[in-house]
């Protein structure tokens, strides 16, 4: 038994590093699209904030398949009650990722509704980066769940206040990867507005973060007494302060680091906030989905961990290979 | 109409419209390391712009394929949240293992191969045609390992409670149809990647467009179209002969076949009458005992060996089979008229023949579903063969509202898509190869 709580424990913290990794890297791209009206104002500028994305975003993305199947993978029950529970919501996800990746794809091949497909990017990746932080906000803030670990409330209970508020920092902490990512990759007037955009952004999440920090402080039980969570809060505000005084140098490499610093400090408290929970019932503790009552087998847990620790060092070598070649600024005609 | 009516209903709508996209992707990602293979080896610019073009239009389709596949893999959790608590230990880590193994590779070298010309050296692009082909393929594999899980399910035991639990992984992951489906289905792509470059390079060959650039198109499309239905009758024969030994009431139903006997008739086409359980057409007699192991009076098990309850839905299931088995045999002709055109030298003058190519672009598509058809609903009513039915399966807490709601979205939505998809996919057919 001490043995499968190890397993659980370690795809508790793998699972965490998936999605951190997703939220990460798709969130500079969401982000960016989110905001691309805003940071371009021509065509070419579009086309260029566009070009800096294009490359990479479909294996960003992956990082949200392959976090989906190792949480099927290692807690098929929490991967089970939240996705048939939030049944509406994940329709709407899928909706939105469709759009927003077809969307770049048919805006280059159909410019006589370039309008149109710039539209669905924006509003698609917007949607999707919405949809994800109030979904992680339930699970972390609690739902209504019965004793065969299945979802009671309906898709109205989603949109409570505290849910909703962790939903909109995630989101505005997306905003901010996107524009950062921007700083750097693009020149000129697109990099103004971006820095611009960038600056305003580093207030608001600061705003949002001590708001998300204080309920969740409050909300959660065992918090206070967590080395990691004062972690996370250090974490978060280094990098907003880190940001500010880059936007002021007009340095272009750092923000980026800077955000996804912050970044990763709200989702440090998060994990701290929900371990050993997955999905938290909010009307019976004893409902609530747990690393120990969701998981698999450990021999399914053992093998998955093989191929994860030996199968993601490399993905993560090759995908910075590709990073690398497509480094230094982007340019409109990049596309084919 | 009930909730489980309606699930399984999206579910066959979305996996039979994403299933198109992997089809042509693994077979352009192929002519593409073909085609930049050439390049890399003679500095043949007519390579170059042969894979440019495709990349073009991989970028179109893989895009399509990754939006509508994300929809497959939220559905084991949405539509089908019992089947995932049920089989998670086996069936969770095959997706997972999809995606770190293979689906990153592929999508991060698709975006070299797509963006990457101008960036990258010839040697780099080779490697990521190369990688995008091997990580499209991985893919597949892992794909078809869990539904030949579902189909043959081995490595597991039942516990207890019900749940069923991983006890070999290797013995899962190879479990008795993997190796023959994976076979079939990856030769059905090549197909369809052939059939795909025939069909553009046909159209340009007969209106004397692009030169040397469409004559070696031609000439590398239709070589693969000769050479792969072939190696699918091979591939299929031993698919066949694999799903009587482990799945003999599928094979009975793609037959239209009731009572074991020795001496088993094979049709060319046909009608099963399943209320009064009798199969009509024109039969070759013993034909299906022969094919089996090449003896006239080999047994043969009927579908009256289980209870009728546990049929799949006959008379669909052989349409769907035949109707595929039809199509296979019009690629092999098909494929070798068209080698012995370019064997001759007549290939590029034969307008009957390459007018023709284009419609095999739609046909190849119907033979995939028509195969997936077969293979699926042949496999009813369970979800894991004899271990699981798939009524057992659905969620419980979504209703039949929301699923008619996620059913008229995702039609209405892939509408868009399909309109989409054949008005840019012609569109960048017309621009050319000269255009990139």
């Amino acid at each position: 038994m001490e043995n499968i709580q190890n397993f659980q424990i370690l795809w508790f913290v793998l699972i965490f590093i998936l999605l951190l990794g997703y939220a990460l890297l798709d969130g500079f791209d969401l982000g960016l699209a989110a905001l691309l009206q805003f940071l371009g104002k021509t065509k070419e500028e579009k086309d260029t904030l566009i070009a800096s994305i294009g490359p990479v975003w479909d294996g960003n993305e992956v990082w949200l398949i392959t976090g989906g199947g190792a949480l099927f993978a290692a807690f098929p029950h929490a991967y089970a009650t939240a996705f048939s529970g939030f049944y509406l919501a994940m329709m709407l996800v899928l909706l939105a990722l469709i759009f927003r990746a077809v969307s770049m794809e048919f805006r280059a091949n159909d410019p006589v509704r370039a309008g149109l497909w710039e539209k669905a990017l924006v509003g698609g990746s917007a949607l999707a980066a919405l949809l994800f932080g109030v979904a992680l906000g339930n699970v972390i803030y609690g739902v209504p769940l019965d004793g065969r670990m299945e979802y009671t409330g309906s898709f109205f209970t989603l949109l409570r206040p505290v849910p909703l508020l962790f939903g909109i920092t995630g989101f505005a902490a997306v905003l901010l990867q996107g524009a950062s990512w921007a700083v750097m990759k693009t020149e000129g007037q697109v990099q103004e507005r971006s820095f611009k955009a960038a600056q305003t952004l580093t207030w608001i999440n600061a705003i949002l973060a001590v708001i998300y920090f204080v309920v969740l402080f409050n909300a959660v039980p065992n918090l206070p007494g967590n080395a990691l969570f004062y972690v996370a809060v250090v974490f978060t505000f280094a990098g907003l302060i880190g940001l500010f005084f880059s936007l002021r140098k007009k340095n272009d490499a750092g923000p980026f680091w800077e955000s996804s610093f912050s970044f990763i400090g709200l989702f440090l408290a998060a994990g701290a906030a929900q371990f050993p929970n997955l999905i938290t019932a909010s009307n019976d503790p004893n409902f609530s989905l747990t690393i120990y009552n969701s998981s698999t087998s450990l021999y399914t847990l053992q093998v998955m961990a093989v191929i994860a620790l030996v199968g993601m060092p490399i993905v993560i070598g090759y995908a910075l290979f590709v990073y690398r070649l497509f480094k230094g600024k982007a340019k409109a005609d990049d596309h084919y | 109409m009930d909730a489980l009516f309606l699930a399984r209903l999206q579910f066959a709508f979305t996996i039979g419209f994403h299933f198109l996209f992997p089809a042509m992707t693994l077979g352009v990602a192929l002519i593409i390391l073909i085609s930049e293979t050439l390049h890399l080896a003679t500095k043949d610019d007519v390579y170059r712009k042969i894979t440019d073009l495709l990349a073009r239009l991989l970028g179109l389709i893989f895009v399509v394929g990754a939006a509508t596949g994300i929809v497959m893999e939220f559905s084991f959790g949405t539509n089908w949240s019992q089947y995932s608590r049920t089989v998670g230990d086996i069936f969770g880590p095959i997706l997972a293992a999809e995606g770190v193994i293979a689906f990153f590779l592929e999508s991060v070298f698709v975006g070299v191969l797509i963006f990457g010309r101008k960036k990258v050296s010839p040697k780099v692009y080779w490697v990521s045609a190369l990688l995008v082909f091997v990580g499209g393929h991985l893919s597949a594999f892992w794909i078809i390992v869990a539904n030949s899980w579902m189909q043959t399910p081995a490595g597991y035991e039942v516990s207890a409670m019900g749940k069923v639990i991983l006890t070999d992984f290797g013995a899962a992951v190879f479990n008795p149809s993997t190796v023959a489906r994976f076979l079939h289905t990856v030769l059905a792509t090549w197909i369809t990647g052939a059939v795909l470059v025939c069909g553009i390079a046909g159209y340009y060959v007969r209106k004397g467009l692009h030169g040397e650039t469409a004559r070696t198109m031609l000439k590398i499309g239709i070589i693969l179209f000769a050479i792969t239905p072939i190696l699918q009758l091979g591939a299929a024969h031993g698919h066949a002969i694999q799903v009587i030994n482990y799945q003999p009431m599928k094979a009975a139903a793609m037959e239209g076949h009731f009572e074991t006997a020795r001496g088993a008739d094979i049709y060319v086409f046909g009608y099963v009458d399943e209320a009064n359980e009798k199969t009509y057409g024109l039969y070759i007699p013993k034909g299906l005992s022969f094919l089996y192991n090449f003896d006239f009076n080999s047994e043969i098990k009927g579908l009256r060996e289980v209870a009728k309850k546990d049929w799949p839905p006959v008379n669909l299931v052989f349409q769907s089979y035949h109707i595929m088995v039809t199509l296979g045999g019009i690629f092999i002709g098909l494929g070798l008229v068209g080698g012995l055109l370019l064997w001759t030298g007549k290939l590029y003058a034969a307008k009957w023949y390459l007018w023709l190519l284009p419609f095999l672009i739609p046909l190849a598509h119907l033979a995939h579903e028509t195969g997936w058809i077969t293979a699926e609903v042949g496999r009813q009513p369970w979800i894991i063969q004899n271990l699981m039915k798939t009524a057992h399966a659905s969620s419980v807490v979504v209703s039949a509202g929301e699923i008619a709601f996620s059913l008229i979205m995702f039609f209405l939505i892939y509408l868009l898509l399909s309109v989409m998809f054949v008005f840019l996919f012609v569109k960048i057919v017309k621009q050319g190869p000269a255009a990139s």
